[in-house]
């Protein structure tokens, strides 16, 4: 089995073949505690995630909004921290095969060292690094090292990219590239629908020959069936972690739903 | 000093150095969405600035509407409670809105102007940022929202009074600390959303470039005066230059003028609380090299770097980052760093107030309080410069808590004395009343 960048490349590449879109599951370590988020996410990746999505919380996470801020607020409370978290990066790898992205702001992984951190995290079984606050300018005091693991590093290419920027963002992306869908924070109402953000998203098609991954504002089926004939991959992430807090069976009825939506028909 | 902008493309593969503006400090983290607008201001400020029609209308602003010159006042009675020297105090204090922070705010209402942007948004801590930005809003006919943390909405519920009666919407932040930090992430939540309309005016020398740039210079306007004055009154230049550091901004505008005059010491203050060994804001003394609210600094965290809490009996000064030129004038020995706690502040306080009849705000009185060690190593007679940043009206609700037993007995007295009076009043009243009615 390949690990880092190509595993996660090979998981889109089955999604395709199936004729869908990968689901994303965005989920923050230790919410609410703990057993409790592996309890989750373990419910989660059965029910048929394609990607994890793994949140190391930070205390000041000021691109996401309140269910996610509040997801690591929780977190914290309950003792999460860097080893922490990939300690449990560790656990879910034992169980499962799907590639795993951490999620994180610049300052926890700045703080834990940058080479620790490439090794570590690849040592953990974490294919990929998503750093929300780190754009391309800054990101190759982590990516560096990452990359020099096999690991890949997800750029965001946000309504308001400019195609200069967007050249840049793309040309330090691997994996796949994250398309936001809205000029927001996460978990912000979004129209799946909308014209145009499916042109946004074929333009940025056109852009780069990697997978394109939206996400931002996706809470149910009918939305990531609107958005699966326009990417490789959608994202789902507050919604995830609410239904997360009705318990494992509610988050794995959850994902089964969104599962159903990836379909292209 | 001057700020490296290097050209995008190299940012991407360049060296290391250049990732920061100041040496290995400052920088552009910002999420993806702000990037554009990050970009588009650091395209225009250095544009504005340049510009004779823009430096003039905010300079007559800065004249005809806040007030400036501001005074620069030779302290009187205050040398000889200090070990001596000649103290030079920069009397921002008589600004209009009572601190230095309006010269930043209609710097950055003007900049909004000629960007086209049609609202502004602004976080506040103890809330003089917020007041000075409404200010500025109400001046130009601008929508403005603060955001302001719950905690500190109840502490400094006069400056939300004074906001909303300038036509503001104060936003009261209740996550994490609820206090300034959390409400410069409620600032940047908002702007991720609104950015193609609003302009966000950060009231201090932080955030991504090039905020800490251009709040450095439309706040130099203190540092470039206070020169002039000081060579004016005296012929020379003075041995030290002091101010209080929580951000930054006043320290930061008083500094870049005297930054190349190397004989001339820079200190700033900052606030140690109830000391270093509990809660503190003391990022020079205690901060580890972070990545915060869009720049690379000095940054008050845990060993797994999540930020800790600050304090400081002085809200401008309770933050748990500090500018980046900061940080870079501290690694390179240019200016440095002196801590004072809430009780010397608050003792600074009454020794102004009394030896020269300005009560300044706690912020200031950190500053203040510095004097004693300065004096001390550069010797009875040297020249030293003090920011007096803001005035201390704000402040009296603390300082009435924690200063004065003697005066605090003294409202006491009072209290029950207009108190036994008014039941004498209402006694006689009633009595007068009975007999009425009989």
């Amino acid at each position: 089995m390949s690990a880092g960048v190509d595993r996660v490349t090979a998981a889109f590449a089955r999604a395709r073949a199936e004729d869908r879109a990968a689901l994303v599951g965005y989920l923050t370590g230790f919410d609410p505690d703990r057993a409790g988020s592996r309890e989750r996410i373990f419910a989660a990746c059965e029910a048929g995630l394609d990607v994890l999505e793994l949140g190391v919380p930070f205390s000041d996470p000021a691109a996401d909004g309140p269910t996610i801020q509040a997801a690591m607020t929780r977190a914290l409370a309950s003792g999460a921290s860097m080893a922490g978290s990939l300690a449990l990066a560790a656990e879910i790898r034992q169980r499962f095969e799907l590639p795993i992205v951490l999620f994180s702001y610049a300052n926890p992984l700045v703080s834990f060292g940058p080479e620790r951190l490439a090794r570590e995290t690849a040592e953990a079984g974490v294919d990929a690094l998503l750093v929300v606050d780190m754009p391309p300018e800054h990101a190759e005091v982590l990516r560096g090292p990452a990359s020099a693991r096999g690991l890949g590093w997800i750029g965001l290419v946000a309504p308001t990219t400019t195609p200069a920027r967007r050249a840049r963002v793309l040309a330090a992306s691997s994996g796949f590239v994250y398309a936001v869908s809205l000029t927001g924070v996460t978990g912000a109402p979004l129209d799946a629908s909308d014209a145009g953000l499916h042109a946004g998203l074929a333009t940025l098609r056109g852009a780069s020959s990697l997978p394109i991954v939206v996400g931002f504002g996706v809470r149910k089926a009918e939305d990531v069936r609107a958005l699966a004939r326009h990417a490789d991959g959608v994202v789902v992430g507050s919604a995830l972690v609410e239904a997360g807090q009705r318990g494992p069976a509610a988050l794995g009825e959850l994902v089964a739903a969104l599962r159903g939506g990836t379909r292209r028909v | 000093m001057t700020a490296v902008h290097p050209e995008d493309d190299n940012l991407l593969r360049g060296p290391p150095e250049l990732l920061g503006e100041f040496g290995e400090f400052g920088g552009r983290y910002v999420a993806e969405t702000l990037m554009p607008a990050v970009e588009e201001l650091a395209r225009a400020w250095p544009q504005a600035w340049t510009d004779p029609a823009f430096v003039d209308e905010y300079r007559a602003i800065l004249r005809d509407y806040v007030g400036r010159p501001t005074p620069l006042t030779e302290a009187r009675r205050l040398p000889a409670a200090v070990g001596g020297g000649r103290i030079f105090l920069k009397r921002e204090d008589l600004n209009h809105t009572g601190a230095h922070k309006i010269n930043n705010c209609i710097g950055q209402v003007l900049l909004a102007r000629r960007l086209g942007k049609t609202r502004i948004i602004a976080e506040t801590g103890a809330g003089q940022h917020g007041v000075a930005t409404a200010t500025a809003c109400a001046y130009f006919g601008m929508p403005c929202t603060v955001y302001m943390g719950a905690e500190d909405v109840s502490r400094q519920a006069l400056n939300v009074v004074r906001m909303r009666l300038l036509g503001a919407e104060v936003r009261p932040v209740t996550s994490g600390s609820a206090t300034l930090k959390d409400a410069i992430n409620a600032a940047l939540r908002d702007w991720v959303a609104s950015v193609a309309d609003t302009h966000y005016v950060i009231g201090s020398v932080m955030g991504p470039d090039p905020y800490p740039l251009m709040v450095r210079e439309l706040q130099r306007v203190i540092g470039d005066e206070a020169r002039a004055q000081i060579l004016d009154r005296i012929g020379r230049l003075p041995d030290a230059a002091v101010a209080c550091v929580g951000g930054g901004s006043n320290a930061m505008g008083l500094f870049a003028a005297f930054v190349p005059d190397k004989a001339v010491q820079l200190f700033g203050v900052e606030a140690t609380g109830e000391g270093l060994q509990g809660r503190h804001a003391a990022t020079m003394a205690k901060g580890r090299i972070g990545v915060f609210h869009g720049m690379r600094s000095l940054v008050l965290q845990t060993d797994d770097g999540q930020l800790l809490e600050a304090h400081s009996i002085s809200a401008g000064l309770d933050y748990p980052g500090i500018g980046p030129e900061h940080a870079h004038l501290h690694a390179t020995g240019r200016a440095r760093y002196l801590g004072i706690s809430d009780r010397e502040a608050l003792a600074a306080t009454e020794l102004l107030a009394r030896t020269e009849g300005i009560i300044p705000a706690l912020e200031t009185a950190h500053a203040i309080a510095a004097l004693p060690a300065v004096i001390r190593e550069l010797g009875p007679e040297a020249v030293v410069l003090v920011n007096v940043s803001g005035r201390g009206d704000k402040d009296m609700h603390t300082v009435m808590t924690h200063l004065d037993p003697a005066t605090l007995s003294l409202i006491e007295e009072a209290e029950q004395g207009r108190k036994a009076a008014r039941a004498a009043h209402q006694a006689a009243a009633a009595s007068g009343e009975r007999k009425e009615g009989t």
